[in-house]
C-alpha cells in the first residue's frame, strides 16, 4: 500500500499537468486566502467595534457559537444548491465559516485589554479612534492572530470538502480517488492536505508569537494592527513607520515556510 | 491594647518553658544552588508566638516550611516535641500542624464551613461533627456563623483571612505556622486581625511560628522575635523590648527602624509616674483650660474660653506603658495628659517632662523591662 | 419515521453515538495524558504541541488516513470514530493541562500543608477546580464532533450527513436544510447538557463570578474547530 502511495507521488504528471500537485495546491491556497481575507475585512472591524464599545457582546457570542455548530458539509452543499456550481457559493460558505473565530478573537482581544491602560490613554487625551488603533488593537493582536489561525485552518479543512461540490484544490484527489476506488490517490491527497494544514498552523503560530506585546516583535504587531484596521490612517508620524525597514528587527520578520513544491524532472 | 498584652506576655517568658520546635544547625540549599539558609539554630517554646522577621528572600518561608516538611533541610535537624520531623510521614505530620498563608489559600469550590472542616475530615472525623466544630471556630475568629454557607469569593479579604485562621485551628493542632498571614489586607483590617490573634492566643495558648517582613507586626505580636539576614543567618533572637533597646548590631538597628526609641516606650511600665492636679472647677482655670467631669468623675471635655475641645487620648494607669503616657500628654489640647483608672475616673494630669524624667531613670542599664 | 426516503430516527441515534462516545473516550484518555503532562514538564513540552498539530489536520484527510494507521478497510465505521477520538484527545489534553494549571498556587500550597496526599489532592481539590475549564473544552469538542461526523458522509460514513450528500445529488434543498437544522439542534442539546453538568459539578463558579461567562468559556469560542 505504502509503495503505491509513493508511486502516486512520484508520477511525473503529478508535478506538471494542470491537475498536478502544484496546480491543486495553488487552487487550495487561493480559495483559502480569498475566503479568509473577505472574512477578516468583515469580522475584524465589527469585532473591534464591539470590543471597544462593549455593545452587542451577547450578539457576538451568540453568532459565534451558532455558526460554530453548523456542519460545514451542509453549508457547502446548501450554498451550491442556492447559487449554483462555481467559485462564488464555495467562497461564501468558506467565508461564513471563517467569520466566527475572527470575530470572537478580535472581540475578546479588544475587550480584554487592561481597562487601566485604556483609562490612562483616555486620560492622556487620546481620541476614541486613537485608543482603538494605538492601544487596544496592538494589545489585542495575539488573540486576533489566534482567531486568524483558527479561521485559516477551518477554511483549509472545508476547502478540502469543496471538491465534493466539483471544485478544485487538494480535496479533488480524495473525492476522485473515492470515485475511482483508487486508495493511493485518496491517501496521497489526504497526506498533502494534512501537511498543508500543519505548515500553515506552524507559520501562524510563529506570527502569533511575533505579535505578542512587549516582545521584540512588538513593532511588527503595531504594523500588522495598522494594516488590519487602519489602512491609510494618521499614523505617518509613527517613527517606526517613517524609518523604513529596520535592520535590527530580526524577530519582526515572520518566517512563512512555503510548502516545498519540487519541479518536475 | 497591645501594651496590655505585652505585659501579660512578659509573665510567661522564661527559658524554662518547654521547647516545642527546635532548629538545630539547619541549612537549606535548593537544587538550583540557592542557599536559603546557612546554619540556623532557633527554639520556639510552648504557648508563645515566635516571630521570624527579615528582609525579602532571607529564608523565612523556607524555615517555616521545614517544620511541616514542605521543605526538607539539606543539613541539620528540625525537632518537633523533641523528635526529628524527618522521620515522620509528611501528610500525617501536616494534619497535626496548622498553616496559614498570605492569601489564605481557601478552596474556592467549597463553602466556608467545609473549608474549615477540611482537616477534621482528613483526620477521619464525620462530616457532620467536623461541620459543628467548624461553625464554633467561625464564631471564635469573630465571624458571623451565617457566612459558613457562602463560598470564599463572597467574602472580603479580611474575612477570608479569618477563615484561614479558623481552618488552621480546626485540627486542634498545638502548633501553628503563619506565613505573612496579614500582609495582603489594608492596615486597619490588619490591626483588627492582629488584635484578634492576640485574643485567641490568650485563650488557646498555641505554639505559633509567625513570619512577617513588618517589624511593627513582629514587635506587636511576638513573645520572641528572630531577626534574620539574607542567607538565613540569625542576627538577633530576643524579646521585642530588648530588640528595641539594645539591637545586636547595625543591621538590626537599621531594620528595627529610626523611631525605635519611641516604640520602645511601649515596653516600659509607667507605674512610678508622678501625676499632677488638673483644674476641674470653674474657679481654678489656670491659662484658661478646665477639664469638665461627669458625676462619676469621668473626663468629658476640655473647656477653653467657653469652647469645648475634645480630650484627646486618655492614659489608663492600670497596665499602661510610658508610650501611652507620653501620647496622652502630647495629644492633649491643653498640653497636659489625662490619667484615668480602670473605670475611667480621673486620677490626675501628666506632664511630658515627668514622662521624660521617668524615661531617663529607666533607661540606665538595669532599667529595661525583662 | 421516514423522511426524504430515510429512516430518520435510527440515523439520528447513530449520529449522536458517533459524535458523543468518542468525546467521552477522548476525555478519559486526556485525563490520564493531561495529568501526566502537567506533572512532568518534559512530557508537556512534547505532548501539548503535538496534540495542537494533530488538531489541525482536516477531518476528511484524517478519515482517509485512518485505515493506514489502524489497518482497517476504508469503509469501516471505526475510521470515523477513531479519528473523532483523536480529535477529542487533541483538544482535551490541552484542556486538562490548562485546567490543572488553573488551580491557584495558594490553594495547592494550603492543601499540601493540610496533609492531602497526591490522590486525594487530585480528586478533592484539583479536578473540582478544573471543572469549568474542562466543561469549556468538552463543549467545543462535542459541538464540533457533531459536524465532523457529517463530513464522513463523503466517504460513506456520515449518519445524518447522508442527508447532505443525497440532497446534493437530488438537488433537494429542503432535505439539506432539514439536515442542517437537525444536526445543529442535536449539537446544541448536548452543549446545553454540558453546561448543566458544569453547573451541577461547580456550583461555586456562579457565586464567585456573578453573571456572565468565565474567561475559559470565552477562550473556547476563539479556539473553536468546526
Ligand atoms: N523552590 C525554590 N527553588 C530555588 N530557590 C528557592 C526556592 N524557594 C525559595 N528559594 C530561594 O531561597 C531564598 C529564600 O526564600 P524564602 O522564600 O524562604 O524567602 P522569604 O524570607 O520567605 O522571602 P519573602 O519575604 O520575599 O517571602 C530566596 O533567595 C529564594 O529565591
Ligand atoms: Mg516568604
Amino acid at each position: 500500500m505504502l509503495t503505491r502511495i509513493v508511486a502516486w507521488f512520484a508520477a511525473p504528471a503529478q508535478w506538471s499537468s494542470s491537475t498536478g500537485i502544484p496546480a491543486r495546491l495553488a487552487e487550495h491556497l487561493g480559495y483559502t486566502a480569498l475566503a479568509v481575507l473577505v472574512a477578516a475585512v468583515i469580522a475584524v472591524p465589527i469585532g473591534a467595534w464591539i470590543g471597544h464599545t462593549g455593545r452587542g457582546r451577547l450578539v457576538v457570542v451568540g453568532i459565534a457559537n451558532g455558526l460554530r455548530s453548523l456542519p460545514e458539509l451542509g453549508v457547502l452543499v446548501l450554498f451550491v444548491l442556492l447559487i449554483g456550481l462555481g467559485l462564488l457559493p464555495v467562497v461564501l460558505a468558506l467565508m461564513l465559516l471563517a467569520i466566527p473565530p475572527l470575530l470572537a478573537g478580535t472581540y475578546s482581544g479588544v475587550a480584554g485589554v487592561d481597562p487601566a491602560a485604556v483609562d490612562a490613554a483616555r486620560g492622556m487625551g487620546m481620541t476614541e479612534r486613537q485608543i482603538l488603533l494605538e492601544v487596544e488593537l496592538p494589545n489585542a493582536l495575539p488573540l486576533i492572530v489566534a482567531g486568524l489561525r483558527t479561521a485559516t485552518l477551518q477554511v483549509v479543512a472545508t476547502a478540502t470538502i469543496a471538491a465534493y461540490v466539483s471544485l478544485g484544490g487538494l480535496g479533488r484527489y480524495i473525492v476522485d480517488g473515492q470515485a475511482q476506488r483508487d486508495f493511493a490517490q485518496m491517501a496521497g491527497g489526504a497526506i498533502l492536505v494534512a501537511v498543508l494544514a500543519i505548515v500553515l498552523e506552524l507559520a501562524l503560530q510563529a506570527l502569533g508569537r511575533a505579535v505578542a506585546p512587549g516582545r521584540p516583535g512588538d513593532r511588527a504587531a503595531r504594523r500588522v494592527a495598522a494594516f488590519l484596521a487602519a489602512r491609510g490612517s494618521d499614523r505617518s508620524s509613527d517613527p517606526d513607520r517613517s524609518s523604513g525597514p529596520d535592520p535590527s528587527s530580526g524577530p519582526d520578520v515572520v518566517p512563512v515556510p512555503a510548502p516545498s513544491g519540487r519541479t518536475a524532472p | 491594647m497591645a501594651t496590655i498584652c505585652a505585659h501579660k506576655r512578659v509573665a510567661h517568658l522564661s527559658a524554662s518553658v518547654r521547647p516545642v520546635i527546635e532548629f538545630r544547625d539547619v541549612g537549606k540549599a535548593y537544587p538550583d544552588g540557592t542557599v536559603a539558609l546557612r546554619s540556623l539554630s532557633l527554639t520556639a517554646r510552648e504557648g508563645q508566638i515566635t516571630v521570624l522577621v527579615g528582609p525579602s528572600g532571607c529564608g523565612k518561608t523556607t524555615t517555616l516550611r521545614m517544620v511541616n516538611r514542605m521543605v526538607d533541610p539539606t543539613s541539620g535537624q528540625v525537632l518537633l516535641d523533641g523528635a526529628d520531623v524527618g522521620g515522620r510521614d509528611p501528610a500525617a505530620l501536616r494534619r497535626g500542624i496548622g498553616y496559614v498563608i498570605q492569601n489564605a489559600g481557601l478552596f474556592p469550590h467549597r463553602t466556608v464551613l467545609d473549608n474549615v472542616a477540611t482537616v477534621p475530615v482528613l483526620l477521619g472525623r464525620s462530616r457532620r461533627e467536623a461541620r459543628t466544630t467548624a461553625a464554633e471556630l467561625l464564631e471564635r475568629v469573630g465571624l458571623d456563623p451565617r457566612v459558613g454557607s457562602r463560598y470564599p469569593a463572597q467574602l472580603s479579604g479580611g474575612q477570608q483571612q479569618r477563615v484561614g485562621v479558623a481552618r488552621a485551628l480546626a485540627g486542634d493542632a498545638p502548633v501553628l505556622l503563619m506565613d505573612e498571614p496579614f500582609s495582603a489586607v489594608d492596615p486597619v483590617v490588619r490591626a483588627d486581625l492582629q488584635d484578634e490573634l492576640l485574643r485567641l492566643q490568650s485563650d488557646l495558648g498555641r505554639t505559633i511560628l509567625f513570619v512577617t517582613h513588618d517589624i511593627d507586626e513582629a514587635i506587636r505580636l511576638g513573645d520572641m522575635v528572630a531577626v534574620l539576614r539574607v542567607g538565613g543567618t540569625l542576627a538577633q533572637f530576643a524579646h521585642p523590648a530588648e530588640l528595641l533597646s539594645s539591637p545586636a548590631d547595625d543591621f538590626v538597628a537599621e531594620f528595627v527602624g529610626r523611631d525605635r526609641g519611641y516604640r520602645r516606650l511601649q515596653f516600659l511600665g509607667a507605674g512610678e509616674l508622678t501625676l499632677t492636679d488638673l483644674p476641674t472647677g470653674p474657679d481654678d482655670g489656670e491659662g484658661g483650660w478646665v477639664l469638665v467631669l461627669d458625676d462619676d468623675r469621668r473626663p468629658v471635655t476640655w473647656r477653653h474660653d467657653g469652647q469645648d475641645v475634645a480630650v484627646g487620648s486618655l492614659y489608663r494607669a492600670d497596665g499602661g506603658s510610658l508610650r501611652g503616657a507620653l501620647d496622652a500628654a502630647l495629644s492633649s489640647p491643653s498640653g497636659r495628659g489625662v490619667a484615668v483608672d480602670g473605670d475611667g475616673r480621673l486620677l490626675g494630669g501628666i506632664d511630658a517632662e515627668a514622662v521624660i524624667a521617668l524615661l531617663h531613670r529607666s533607661s540606665d542599664p538595669a532599667g529595661a523591662a525583662r | 419515521m421516514r423522511l426524504f426516503g430515510e429512516d430518520i430516527l435510527p440515523l439520528a441515534a447513530e449520529h449522536v453515538v458517533l459524535a458523543v462516545v468518542p468525546v467521552l473516550i477522548g476525555l478519559v484518555i486526556s485525563l490520564v495524558l493531561g495529568w501526566w503532562a502537567w506533572r512532568v514538564p518534559a512530557v508537556r513540552r512534547v505532548l501539548v504541541p503535538l496534540t495542537g498539530v494533530l488538531y489541525t489536520i482536516p477531518s476528511l484527510a484524517l478519515f482517509v488516513v485512518m485505515p493506514l494507521i489502524l489497518g482497517t478497510r476504508i469503509l469501516d465505521p471505526l475510521n470515523v470514530a477513531a479519528a473523532l477520538v483523536l480529535y477529542a484527545v487533541a483538544l482535551l489534553v490541552r484542556t486538562v493541562v490548562d485546567g490543572l494549571d488553573e488551580v491557584p498556587d495558594d490553594v495547592m500550597t494550603a492543601a499540601v500543608a493540610m496533609g492531602y496526599r497526591p490522590g486525594g489532592l487530585l480528586v478533592g481539590v484539583q479536578l473540582p477546580l478544573a471543572v469549568p475549564v474542562l466543561i469549556g473544552g468538552l463543549r467545543v469538542a462535542t459541538v464540533s464532533s457533531f459536524s465532523l461526523v457529517a463530513v464522513g458522509a463523503i466517504i460513506g460514513q456520515g449518519a445524518l450527513g447522508a442527508l447532505f450528500t443525497q440532497g446534493f445529488e437530488r438537488f433537494y434543498t429542503a432535505q439539506i436544510v432539514f439536515g442542517l437544522v437537525s444536526i445543529v439542534v442535536l449539537a446544541l442539546i448536548f452543549d446545553a447538557l454540558w453546561v448543566l453538568v458544569g453547573r451541577l459539578l461547580a456550583p461555586w463558579t456562579r457565586a464567585a463570578r456573578g453573571p456572565g461567562r468565565s474567561a475559559a468559556e470565552d477562550d473556547a469560542t476563539v479556539g473553536a474547530r468546526v
